[in-house]
């Protein structure tokens, strides 16, 4: 048997999980210089792609990450290789004529290898040419596709399938996602701002696009009333052996529910649920999420570079998201977070990065937003508070009145 | 890496045709670069946001970041994106003869 010249990457082609040196062979003579380079790097423990790269199409100043490798006379069918971000359909929902038109036109402009999908959320078509992006973007564009989002901009926004496929999605999250993507193209275009700004869209809380940990604005689908149950499901569960009250009740984590092992009924204080999810993924069947729905905005969730990685926290516990209106209220807000974000930050700074040097105070105040006590996991612990000069001298002043009052 | 002849002045560019010597840079090498990004001639308006970048990268060791551009030479974004097709980083840094924007892009 001959000699793999690849033998770390053939490896990779034994055991159960699909593997990707297989599928990048089956690109042949397009892809063999890739693998060979990544088989190299696979012996040197060390990249070969040179530092950044700064390429694009006309009119969009993002949408291309620029890539050359570091070797290019050993391996010069990859000397150029570009990813190209495609903007993918809300919730990921294709039908094959649309995946097919984009595999023509990217084995017509590219490598043909691709990743499905970015951790974003685009379509990623993973290397080509200079001279074949704007090509490619005419094509793109022909074909009803547009570029995702790249730079110190509004990235590609992303969402979970919603009301598409899951009965827990307190509001129409494609529709959301699809009309924000819409309303700010210029904004994903066109970097404007000081570093990259994120929007994920959950229909709860079970948050499937992750989105309190990858995105800037976090906007996570919730309720605020009652809770539905249907107690003869109920009874179903107990009837087909559940023990209601070890999986569901004693799980609470506020602990307001009760159930009625005789009746079998569950009874549930909606004034002290925090709406966690945990019955109804339980309880599909018999409990639903309430009726009066709408989303919890959370801000500032990012990576480690440079403050730490933050998990994004409550702005504001409940807004309603209505089509009617295209979304007026929420979209104002954000507007107003841009602008104050754009307005402060430094260079490089994300808005959570730019809240926690210059505080809440200052950032509710730019937003109109009111303090409420669910924007805090508990109240700060030490007394350095700055009052402001106005706070001050109204304190003084209704201390005098109350004296006089006496 | 190619090197360029601009008028008898070599001049050496990245692979993104970014200046790898910003010390080479003249207003001859400005409008050769120009054509490489699209703009065909450099008008009066061209030329007020170039000697604003060069004279902020001058002053201050980086690029303004664009709400800044933007507010100094009293440009809008739409207006600089007319002005330089590719836009302020890859266009108007390019032309001005700034170093290659890094990062995350
Ligand atoms: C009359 C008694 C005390 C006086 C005058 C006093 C004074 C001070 C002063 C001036 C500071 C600096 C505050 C600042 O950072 O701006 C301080 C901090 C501190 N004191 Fe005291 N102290 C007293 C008693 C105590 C006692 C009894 C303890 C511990 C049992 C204590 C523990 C501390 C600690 C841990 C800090 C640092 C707090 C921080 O910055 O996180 N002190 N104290
Ligand atoms: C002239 C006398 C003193 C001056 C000017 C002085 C000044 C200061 C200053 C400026 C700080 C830092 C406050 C801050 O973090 O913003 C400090 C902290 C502190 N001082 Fe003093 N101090 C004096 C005497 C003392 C004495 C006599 C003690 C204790 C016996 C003391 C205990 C402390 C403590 C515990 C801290 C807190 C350290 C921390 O931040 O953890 N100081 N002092
Ligand atoms: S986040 Fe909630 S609504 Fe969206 S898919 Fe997941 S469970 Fe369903
Ligand atoms: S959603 Fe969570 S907090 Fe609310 S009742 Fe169910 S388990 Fe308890």
């Amino acid at each position: 048997m001959a000699l793999s010249n690849r033998p770390l990457l053939d490896n990779l082609k034994e055991g159960r999980y699909p593997s990707f040196v297989k599928e990048m062979e089956k690109g042949g003579a397009k892809t063999e210089q890739l693998l060979n380079l990544l088989e190299r790097s696979y012996e040197e423990k060390k990249v070969h792609w040179k530092h950044g790269g700064i390429v694009g199409v006309r009119g969009y100043g993002g949408g291309v990450i620029g890539r050359y490798c570091d070797l290019p006379e050993e391996y010069p069918d990859v000397a150029e290789f570009h990813t190209i971000r495609v903007n993918q359909p809300s919730g990921w929902f294709y039908n094959s004529k649309s995946l097919r038109t984009l595999c023509d036109i990217w084995e017509k402009h590219g490598s043909g290898l691709t990743n499905m999908h970015g951790a974003t959320g685009d379509a990623i078509l993973l290397g080509t040419t200079t001279e074949h992006l704007q090509p490619i973007f005419n094509d793109l564009s022909e074909a009803g596709f547009d570029l995702g989002g790249s730079g110190s901009n509004l990235r590609t926004p992303s969402c979970c399938n919603g009301e598409a496929r899951c009965e827990y999605s307190c509001f129409d999250a494609m529709h959301l996602c699809h009309d924000l993507t819409n309303e700010y193209q210029d904004e994903l275009h066109r970097p404007m701002w000081p570093y990259k700004s994120k929007i994920k869209i959950s229909g709860c809380p079970n948050d499937c696009t992750s989105s309190i940990a990858r995105s800037d604005i976090a906007i996570i689908g919730t309720w605020r009333d009652a809770i539905q149950v249907n107690q003869a499901e109920v009874a179903n569960y107990a009837d087909a052996g559940m023990d209601v009250k070890r999986e569901v009740v004693y799980k609470c984590p506020t602990k307001c529910m009760s159930y009625d092992a005789d009746k079998k009924e569950l009874n549930i204080d909606n004034d002290n649920c925090t709406r966690c999810m945990h019955c109804i993924n339980t309880m599909t069947k018999a409990l639903h999420v309430g009726k009066d729905r709408g989303a919890s905005l959370l801000i500032g969730g990012k990576a480690t570079i440079v403050q730490s990685a933050f998990l994004g926290w409550v702005v504001k516990p409940f807004i309603k998201l209505n089509k009617e209106d295209d979304y007026a209220e929420l979209k104002e807000l954000l507007e107003k977070m841009w602008d104050w974000w754009d307005e402060n930050a430094k260079v490089r700074e994300r808005i959570g990065e730019l809240i926690y040097r210059k505080g809440m105070t200052d950032f509710l105040k730019a937003i109109d937003i009111e303090a409420v006590p669910q924007m805090v996991k508990h109240p700060r612990e030490n007394p350095y508070f700055f009052w402001t000069e106005e706070e001050v001298v109204a304190e003084i002043a209704s201390r005098k009145n109350a004296e006089v009052s006496k | 890496m190619a090197t360029v002849d601009v008028n008898g002045h070599s001049v050496e560019l990245d692979e993104d045709g970014f200046m790898v010597n910003l010390d080479e840079w003249n207003e001859e090498v400005a409008v050769y670069l120009a054509k490489t990004e699209d703009v065909a001639e450099l008008t009066e308006d061209h030329w007020k946001l170039v000697n604003y970048l060069k004279d902020y990268y001058k002053e201050y060791g980086i690029a303004p970041m664009v709400r800044k551009m933007c507010k100094d030479t009293g440009l809008k974004l739409k207006e600089i994106y007319d002005l330089f097709p590719t836009g302020p980083a890859k266009g108007a840094c390019k032309v001005a003869g700034l170093p290659k924007p890094t990062g995350c892009v």
